[in-house]
C-alpha cells in the first residue's frame, strides 16, 4: 500500500509538473526577452547570456509607456469600483428579493455573457464620435462595465446565495439595529465575495485590447495592451523586441500577485458561478 | 439550485390573484427594481442600442472618406459583403480555429481539470500555474509566442523550423494561433469543466469501483454523464468566445496571408477603410453568426445557460 501511494505521488507529480512546465514556460521566456541585452536579443538562447535592466529603464522614461500604464490602471479601477458596485446591487436583487422581471436580466446579462463584441465596434465607434467622448477614458469605462457586468452578477449572485442571511434576522433579534445587522455580520460574510469579483472584473478590463484599440486615437486614453502594439516606431526603440517584453512584463506583474495570493478565491470565483446543473 | 426554486415559486405566486398582493410584496418588487435598473440600463444602454444602430448602419452606403455620399441602399452591403471571397475568406478561418481550438481545449481541458480536481500533490501549486494563461493579458502572451517563432530570436522557431518563418506562412501561422488560443484558454475550459466534476458524488465513483468497473467505465459512464450540463456551458462559452478571436492574430500574423478572422476584418473596414456601412454589415452578420451558434447549442443540446433556469436557456 504504501509503495502503491509513493508511486501514485510520483504519477501525479509528474503529471503536475507537465502542466506547471506548460503554464510558465511563455512567461519565463518574455521575462527572458526583457533582461536580454540589445546585443544577445536575437541569439534565440532560452536564458539570457547578458542581464540587463535597461529595457526596463527605457520604457519607464517614456511618456508612451507611463501615461497608457496611468490610463491602464485609471481605466481599470474605475470600471471595476463602478461594476462592483452597480452588480453588488443587481445581485442581491436577485438572489434575496422576488419581482417579476428578474428572469429577463437573468436573461439580459446571459445574452451580453456571449455578445460578439466586435460587432459593437463600427456603431460604438460612429456613437463615441458624435458624443464627443471618442479617445476618452469614459469612452472605454462604458463597455468595461457593460461586459464586466454579466461576470459581476453571476459571480456575486453564487456568492451571495451562500450567504446564511437568517444570521441578519438573529442579529436583529438580539437587538442589533438594521445597519448594524448589516455592517457587522452580512457585510463581512459578502466581502470575500465581493474582492473575488472585483479581481475577475479587473482581470477582464485588464486584458482587452479590441474595444481599448478601436475607441482610441491617442496616447490621451490608450492602455498598455495597444500602446504595446504601437511600439514598432523605430523612432523611440531601435530594436523594440526588448522594450515590448519589459513593458509586456509590467502588466503581467499585478497579474501573477493576483494569482499568487487569491488563487483560491479566483479558483472559486469562476466555478462557482459558471456551472448550476 | 436556490434561485430556480425561488423563481419557480415567483411566478407560481403572480399566477395568484394580484390584488392579494401585500404592502410588503409591493416593496420587495420596487426595491427589486431599483437595485436592478442600473445595471440593467447600462447593459442595454451599451449594447442593444449601438447594435439597433449598427443594423441601420448597414442599410446604408457610409465611407467616411466620402461622407457627402452617404444614402440609404437597402441589403446593398450585404451582397457586396456575401459575394465577396475576402469575407468567406475570413469566416472559413475563423470557424477552423474554433472548431479545432475548442475541441482540442474540451480534451485538454478535462485532462487539466482532473488533475486539479483529483491530484494528491501540489494542488494549490498546480491550480496556481493554471490560473497564469486565464490571467495573463492576451496580447502579452501573444507577443511571447510571436517572438518565440522569430527566426533567430526564438527558442522555437530555431528549434523547429531553422530555415522558414513559420508566422509568415498561412498553414504555420495559422498553427500558431490555434495553439496560443489553446494555451491561453485551456484553464478556463478547466475551470469550467472542474466545477462540473465537483458536482461528481464520490459514493457513486466508489460504488463502481466495487462492482468492477474500470478506470475508463468510471470516467464515461458515471463522470461524464453527469458533468453533461457543465461540458456543455464549457463548450457553449468558448465556442463564441473563440468566434470572437482577434487579439492573438493581431499581434501573430496581423492577419497577413489569408489568416484573417471575421473580427480583424470587421475592425479593418472601420479603421483601415474606414468604411462604417460595409463594417456595421460585417458586424450584424456576425452578430448573426452567434446568434445562430447560442441557438443551435441550446436548441440541440438543450444546454442550460449558468445561473439561469432551463426554460430560459431555451429561449
Amino acid at each position: 500500500m504504501a509503495a502503491e501511494t509513493t508511486s501514485a505521488k510520483v504519477k501525479w507529480g509528474l503529471l503536475d509538473a507537465i502542466v506547471v512546465v506548460f503554464a510558465l514556460i511563455p512567461v519565463l521566456w518574455i521575462v527572458s526577452l526583457s533582461f536580454k541585452t540589445p546585443g544577445t536579443l536575437t541569439d534565440g538562447n532560452f536564458i539570457p547570456r547578458e542581464w540587463t535592466w535597461d529595457n526596463y529603464k527605457l520604457i519607464f522614461q517614456t511618456d508612451q509607456f507611463v501615461r497608457a500604464l496611468m490610463n491602464s490602471i485609471g481605466i481599470a479601477l474605475i470600471s471595476t469600483v463602478i461594476a462592483v458596485v452597480l452588480g453588488t446591487m443587481a445581485a442581491y436583487a436577485i438572489s434575496r428579493l422576488d419581482f417579476p422581471g428578474k428572469k429577463a436580466l437573468v436573461g439580459v446579462s446571459l445574452l451580453i455573457a456571449m455578445f460578439p463584441q466586435v460587432s459593437l465596434v463600427s456603431p460604438l465607434f460612429n456613437i463615441e464620435r458624435n458624443l464627443g467622448i471618442f479617445d476618452t477614458w469614459l469612452g472605454l469605462i462604458l463597455p468595461y462595465i457593460t461586459f464586466a457586468l454579466p461576470l459581476a452578477i453571476y459571480t456575486l449572485s453564487a456568492f451571495f446565495k451562500q450567504i446564511p442571511w437568517d444570521l441578519e434576522k438573529a442579529a436583529k433579534m438580539d437587538g442589533a439595529t438594521q445597519g448594524e445587522a448589516f455592517r457587522k455580520v452580512i457585510a463581512p460574510l459578502a466581502a470575500p465575495g465581493v474582492f473575488t469579483t472585483a479581481i475577475l472584473v479587473f482581470i477582464f478590463c485588464w486584458n482587452d485590447f479590441l474595444f481599448a484599440i478601436s475607441l482610441t486615437s491617442t496616447e490621451q486614453s490608450r492602455t498598455v495592451p495597444v500602446a504595446l502594439s504601437f511600439f514598432t516606431g523605430a523612432s523611440q526603440f531601435e530594436d523594440p523586441t526588448g522594450a515590448i517584453s519589459a513593458a509586456a512584463v509590467t502588466i503581467t506583474i499585478p497579474i501573477i500577485l493576483f494569482v499568487l495570493f487569491f488563487q483560491r478565491r479566483i479558483v472559486a470565483g469562476l466555478t462557482s458561478g459558471a456551472v448550476k446543473g | 439550485m436556490s434561485v430556480l426554486s425561488r423563481e419557480k415559486a415567483a411566478s407560481g405566486a403572480e399566477a395568484a390573484p394580484r390584488a392579494g398582493l401585500s404592502e410588503g410584496k409591493k416593496q420587495e418588487r420596487r426595491l427589486g427594481w431599483l437595485l436592478c435598473a442600473p445595471a440593467a440600463f447600462v447593459m442595454v444602454a451599451v449594447t442593444a442600442y449601438p447594435i439597433l444602430y449598427s443594423i441601420w448602419l448597414s442599410l446604408q452606403r457610409y465611407d467616411l472618406k466620402f461622407p457627402e455620399n452617404r444614402e440609404f441602399i437597402g441589403l446593398a452591403n450585404y451582397v457586396t459583403v456575401l459575394s465577396n471571397d475576402y469575407w468567406w475568406t475570413a469566416f472559413g478561418v475563423t470557424m477552423l480555429i474554433t472548431v479545432i481550438s475548442v475541441s482540442v481545449e474540451l480534451v485538454l481541458g478535462m485532462g487539466l481539470a482532473l488533475i486539479m480536481h483529483r491530484t494528491i500533490i501540489g494542488r494549490g501549486l498546480v491550480r496556481t500555474s493554471a490560473l497564469i494563461p486565464y490571467g495573463i493579458v492576451t496580447v502579452v502572451a501573444a507577443f511571447s509566442w510571436r517572438y518565440a517563432w522569430t527566426p533567430g530570436t526564438g527558442y522555437l522557431a530555431n528549434l523547429f523550423s531553422p530555415e522558414g518563418a513559420p508566422l509568415t506562412e498561412r498553414a504555420s501561422a495559422l498553427a500558431i494561433i490555434i495553439f496560443a488560443e489553446i494555451w491561453k484558454t485551456t484553464p478556463f475550459m478547466a475551470l469550467l469543466l472542474m466545477a462540473g466534476l465537483a458536482l461528481v458524488p464520490d459514493d457513486l465513483l466508489k460504488a463502481a469501483s466495487m462492482d468492477g468497473a474500470s478506470w475508463w467505465q468510471r470516467f464515461t459512464k458515471v463522470m461524464l454523464p453527469v458533468m453533461k450540463p457543465a461540458i456543455l456551458v464549457a463548450l457553449l462559452f468558448r465556442t463564441l468566445d473563440a468566434f470572437r478571436i482577434f487579439d492573438n492574430i493581431y499581434v501573430l500574423s496581423a492577419g497577413a496571408n489569408e489568416t484573417s478572422s471575421v473580427s480583424m476584418i470587421a475592425y479593418n473596414n472601420l479603421m483601415k477603410g474606414l468604411n462604417l456601412g460595409i463594417g456595421s454589415t460585417m458586424s450584424v452578420l456576425i452578430f448573426l453568426t452567434v446568434a445562430i451558434i447560442a441557438f443551435i447549442f441550446v436548441k440541440l443540446f438543450g444546454t442550460a445557460a449558468p445561473g439561469s433556469s432551463d426554460d430560459e436557456g431555451r429561449r
